[in-house]
């Protein structure tokens, strides 16, 4: 194999064909109008911008998710898998996949706290933590997710 | 001598990165050190160091002998005719904001205006924010074309008897455009203003003669120049710098303390509050001594060919747009790729040893108007080569390859 091909194949770890899938198509990818809930997600160094808007019901059930804004693939790809990801799932658990995301992302060795959760397919954002600059774009939309069900106007910041 | 062979002095240089070969394009952010600036900065500390200005045995001495000889270093190298016109600082944000509050805070009144233009870093932007604010004055934007050189016509119309205060970059860090400075400065003089030159990214690619110029205050950075993070120097004419108050308090900066009365030191030292960062004046000096052996016109020259020869290869790939394509440029190409995020773009590249910034490069307003999030710059110094070009360009084609649907 070539060293282009190699670096290629490396990269792919990273770039998976799930994340580029969402990235070149977000889902969701629209203003809510009836948001009961949303927030900014804001990343300094890059100046990615994402809003995230939630539709959560009394029973603290997560409706349905949509954002908008602009970033690199990394976080463009995570806020579209997001909002299919927590449509339909109780607000409090969408909360502890965070947690597990997070920790997946920065100490996997780590016991596993939410031990009955799968992440499914957030699993692709696992290369990631090859790149720890790279972190912060992948938990950008979960970020902001927890500061719309905290009901906090001031936009999430990865900083 | 070629310009390449200048490449082994610079230890940095030669390292792999993820299993490549460094190839160093942000020289703009922050330019790599040779081995006579590291040198003399350990050299220093390991036999002259002690305090400035203050002990009377050798070692201060010596210490002294060293930091007021990179003051003059400085002072040669931009042409300053005092070297008591050399202050000392942490950089070029610290000596904009120095200006902004000595000079600029004490004389400016409601219905004033600062002049800046489109094309300043936030360190050009925000200091002046700071002093409208504490004021009432009014900060007035010069606009730019849509090759990111400045308009002069709508600059010289801005120009008028409130104006107190023009602020311009000598080069733009995000596009490179190089304004046609002494012109402008010839312009200013008609009115009343003072002028504060930009230098950061003018002094590591061209000759400045801040006398010839006639301009104020000029500011840079030593890190951009080859010399130590944490340095930088303030010019300012002397009856400027006499007529101002001190910024900072505290030691080195006064004659005599009293509880009733201080009398300040003489220029610089009255700019020059507490122990300075002395190793970094010396490893400053030692970049200029770098600088002038080499010689700006040669490094300018060397420079120019190859930044036609990168923004010529960047052109060549598809779906790529140069951002700041301005007549005259200095070392900086800004560019964005259809489909391919700047971020992504970074680090793809570092991951192929390549290293340029992605972002806004703190001059979000001259994003705003490209009307996008950031873009990718490459910059170059005067130990990058063709080699460097052809490796970026390899690694971009790479990225456009992954990102292909």
């Amino acid at each position: 194999m070539s060293d282009a091909n190699l670096d290629i194949e490396n990269l792919r770890e990273l770039y998976r064909e799930l994340i580029l899938d969402h990235a070149r198509n977000p889902r969701n990818f629209e203003r809510m109008a009836d948001a009961t809930h949303s927030a900014e997600g804001i990343n300094p160094l890059c100046g990615d911008k994402l809003k995230l808007y939630f539709r959560i019901n009394a029973a603290n059930i997560i409706d349905d998710a949509k954002f908008e804004g602009s970033g690199c693939a990394i976080s463009t790809a995570s806020a579209s898998m997001l909002t299919e990801f927590v449509h339909g799932m109780d607000m409090n658990t969408a909360l502890q996949y965070f947690e597990l995301l997070q920790q997946r992302l920065t100490a996997p060795d780590s016991p596993v706290e939410h031990a009955p959760l799968d992440l499914g397919k957030l699993r692709a954002f696992e290369g990631v933590r090859e790149y720890p600059s790279r972190i912060k774009c992948a938990t950008l939309a979960w970020h902001a997710l927890r500061s719309a069900v905290q009901c906090d106007d001031h936009p999430a910041s990865t900083e | 001598m070629s310009m390449t062979d200048y490449r082994k002095d610079f230890p940095a240089l030669h390292q792999e990165i993820q299993g490549h070969p460094l190839v160093y394009l942000d020289s703009a952010a922050s330019a790599q050190a040779p081995s006579v600036v590291i040198d003399a900065v350990a050299e220093y500390q390991r036999c002259d160091h002690a305090n400035v200005h203050r002990g009377v045995h050798t070692l201060s001495h010596r210490a002294t002998e060293a930091f007021e000889g990179a003051r003059e270093k400085v002072r040669s190298f931009i042409n300053a005719a005092k070297s008591s016109e050399i202050i000392f600082t942490r950089g070029t944000t610290e000596a904009i904001n120095l200006v902004a509050q000595s000079y600029l805070r004490p004389i400016l009144k409601s219905g004033d205006q600062i002049l800046i233009t489109h094309l300043e870093h936030h360190s050009n932007i925000v200091p002046w924010q700071l002093v409208c604010e504490l004021t009432g004055a009014e900060l007035v934007v010069a606009p730019i074309n849509d090759q990111g050189e400045l308009k002069l016509d709508a600059l010289y119309e801005l120009m008028n008897d409130k104006v107190r205060l023009l602020a311009i970059g000598h080069v733009s860090n995000a596009l490179g455009s190089i304004n046609p400075i002494q012109d402008i400065i010839a312009e200013a003089r008609k009115f009343n203003m003072a002028i504060l030159v930009d230098g950061a990214q003018a002094v590591p690619h061209m000759s400045v003669d801040v006398q010839a110029l006639d301009c104020d205050f000029y500011a840079f950075s030593g890190h951009k120049m080859f010399g130590p993070t944490g340095t930088g120097v303030l010019y300012g004419k002397h009856a400027r710098l006499e007529a101002m108050p001190p910024w900072q308090g505290g030691g080195d900066m006064i004659l005599e303390v009293s509880f009733t009365r201080t009398v300040y030191n003489d220029l610089p030292y009255k700019f020059e509050a507490g122990t300075p960062n002395i190793s970094g004046a010396v490893g400053l000096g030692a970049a200029v001594d770098y600088i002038t052996a080499i010689g700006a016109e040669n490094i300018a020259r060397y420079e120019n060919q190859l930044l036609s020869y990168l923004s010529e290869q960047l052109a060549t790939i598809d779906g790529l747009q140069l951002i700041g394509t301005a007549a005259n440029k200095a070392s900086v190409q800004s560019f964005v790729i259809d489909g391919i995020h700047p971020h992504d773009l970074g680090t793809i590249l570092d991951h192929q040893g390549v290293a340029i910034r992605t972002g806004h490069h703190c001059a979000m307003p001259v994003m705003d108007f490209f009307a996008v999030p950031g873009t990718a710059r490459a910059s170059l110094a005067l130990y990058n080569n063709r080699d460097d070009v052809d490796k970026l360009i390899a690694a971009i084609r790479i990225a456009t390859e992954l990102f292909a649907e």
